[in-house]
């Protein structure tokens, strides 16, 4: 009796949490709706130029930002991941690896516009003066306060995944006489594949969403960055910079659209993981089988 | 045989605490009112509306004030069409608008917006021509406005600032802003951009002014909160609280209250100028 209440209770709120997931998604088609109505205002939204006041909302900027950003952070944070799981997984000392891990599950725990803060003060007065080119709010610095804050995000979903996999080969690696180095790079890193895929989507998943570090360092101007020192606006950002903005006007249908479009971003990447996940599970029971 | 005396005393006590309340707050006016008050429109006037509402719900539990944005069109719209009982705007009120619903206006602060540059910066003058070339990107050198040889970094504000409203109608004549400038989303992002970089040229609100930026003089009018009370600084825009006919009694004791000491206290606080009665 007390089973079945506790499956239903569990069932409605795996049902609760899907619905709002689905509300969500119905709420920023309908709002975005009157948009894909009509075929000028749709090219306008997915165009290359924002200037609202000369009714001009295109998006596209945001995007070419959103990813140019995302995707040089995760190049800057997924070495250091990789680096520090690799370092605190039986090759450093057992003392050092306590440290370094306390370190990182910290570093989670600090908020996101701590991190904003600190490099508005310190990184960006650093790169306007030695690089002497624009105001120091700009691509490169965004990128490196972004690495800085997701490295944990991937090396806890790495380590996780390593430490699993270290009970299933440690002792065949052991009895074949690798030393640890040799351990972790001939055998544990090759058979993590699953979980360095994984770690690396989730941080740029993360890149991708976050807004105040974007908001906060990148100069937020509209434009198609040429360089790593000009500044960018990120879909994130732009929503809420514009989000205050008169609500009978077609600036704030653009949100909606951006919003769309992360969430379309998201969606995909969760898809491209539980893929993963399915196919390299599937793989592992058939290798289980035989053992 | 001194009970007598002992309560007289208290009752007095008493009585002298409540009188001493009474003339001390200015929220007494709402002792007695009960009801709702919707606010909407402008949004430059939402922290003022805020804490305004934050003190009168606490004092009186039956009055509830909801305050919303949507722009001064969305408040002329929607206290013409009695969707809410004040409806904010951050400029004065055509006469059409004022004809078609019968709107009352009251402006009660004056929003002025100051250009800024750092205090090692060597310029502290500049003509409204001058500002309009360097937000457009065409000086974007310090020494052809008189300063040092040093790239200009332009700061902008986004789109939907009030202040950026002004600053764009007022001075720049809406002219065309280059779409490289850096943005920021608050008044204090702006202090300190502009107090970090001594190449950066903003703008604010002149209640934000302080020691760590460098107000500008534009075109010999000096920006500070008296020239912008008394007119002599042009870069400025009254915010209104507008209501649809003669306000109720309710409505009328938001206005006086806004207008009155504690209402200036906050206007300061939001970084406008007071226009007290």
């Amino acid at each position: 009796m007390i089973e079945k209440w506790i499956e239903r209770a569990l069932f409605s709120s795996a049902l609760l949490c899907s619905l709002c997931v689905t509300a969500v998604f119905g709420f920023l088609l309908y709002f975005s709706w009157p948009l894909f109505l009509d075929a000028r205002g749709l090219a306008n939204v997915f165009s290359w130029v924002w200037k609202p006041f000369a009714g001009q909302f295109g998006i596209l900027p945001m995007m070419a930002g959103t990813f140019s950003l995302a995707l040089l952070a995760l190049g800057i944070a997924y070495p250091l991941a990789i680096g520090i799981a690799s370092f605190t997984h039986g090759l450093a000392p057992a003392r050092i690896t306590k440290t370094v891990l306390g370190l990182v599950y910290f570093m989670t725990s600090i908020p996101t516009v701590i991190y904003g803060f600190v490099s508005v003060f310190i990184l960006v007065p650093l790169f306007r003066d030695y690089f002497d080119r624009g105001t120091g709010f700009c691509l490169m610095v965004s990128a490196i306060t972004l690495a800085i804050l997701i490295v944990p995000t991937i090396m806890i979903a790495l380590k996780t995944e390593m430490n699993q996999r270290s009970e299933e080969v440690c002792m065949g690696a052991r009895s074949l006489g690798l030393t640890p180095a040799q351990e972790l790079l001939w055998v544990l890193l090759p058979c993590s594949g699953r979980g360095l895929v994984i770690a690396a989507i989730l941080g740029f998943g993360r890149a991708v969403g976050d807004t105040l570090v974007a908001l906060m360092v990148a100069g937020n101007a509209p434009v198609i960055p040429h360089s790593l020192l000009d500044p960018i606006r990120t879909l994130t950002s732009h929503i809420a910079l514009v989000v205050a903005t008169d609500s009978q006007d077609q600036a704030y249908y653009s949100i909606f659209a951006a919003g769309l479009m992360l969430f379309l971003i998201m969606a995909g990447l969760t898809m491209v993981i539980r893929n993963l996940g399915n196919r390299f599970g599937q793989g592992k029971k058939r290798h289980d089988i035989p053992s | 045989m001194y009970r007598v005396p002992m309560v007289a005393s208290i009752m007095f006590m008493c009585a002298f605490l409540i009188v001493g309340n009474a003339q001390g707050s200015e929220l007494d006016r709402f002792i007695g009112l009960k009801g709702t008050i919707d606010i909407a429109g402008g949004t430059a006037h939402i922290p003022v509306m805020n804490d305004a509402a934050k003190n009168i719900m606490k004092f009186n539990p039956d009055i509830r004030i909801t305050v919303a944005g949507g722009g001064s069109g969305v408040g002329v719209q929607k206290v013409g069409e009695g969707l809410v009982n004040i409806g904010n705007t951050g400029r004065a009120l055509s006469d059409a608008e004022k004809n078609k619903y019968g709107l009352v206006s009251f402006p009660f602060a004056v929003d002025g917006v100051a250009v800024a540059v750092n205090p090692k910066n060597s310029v502290s003058e500049l003509s409204s021509q001058q500002i309009k070339k360097i937000f457009s990107g065409e000086i974007v050198n310090w020494k052809d406005v008189g300063g040092a040889d040093a790239a200009i970094h332009a700061f902008g504000r986004d789109e939907a600032s009030g202040t950026r409203e002004v600053f764009w109608e007022k001075l720049l004549g809406k002219g065309d802003v280059a779409q490289s400038i850096n943005i920021v989303s608050s008044n204090g992002s702006m202090k300190v951009a502009i107090a970090q970089d001594s190449q950066a040229i903003g703008y604010l609100g002149i209640g934000h002014i302080s020691d760590n930026i460098k107000a500008v003089v534009v075109d010999n009018m000096v920006p500070t909160q008296e020239n912008a009370k008394s007119g002599d600084y042009k870069v400025v825009r009254n915010l209104y609280m507008n209501t649809r006919g003669q306000p109720s009694a309710l409505e009328q004791a938001f206005i006086d209250y806004i207008l009155g000491p504690d209402g200036a206290e906050i206007i300061e606080k939001s970084g406008y100028i007071p226009l007290s009665r």
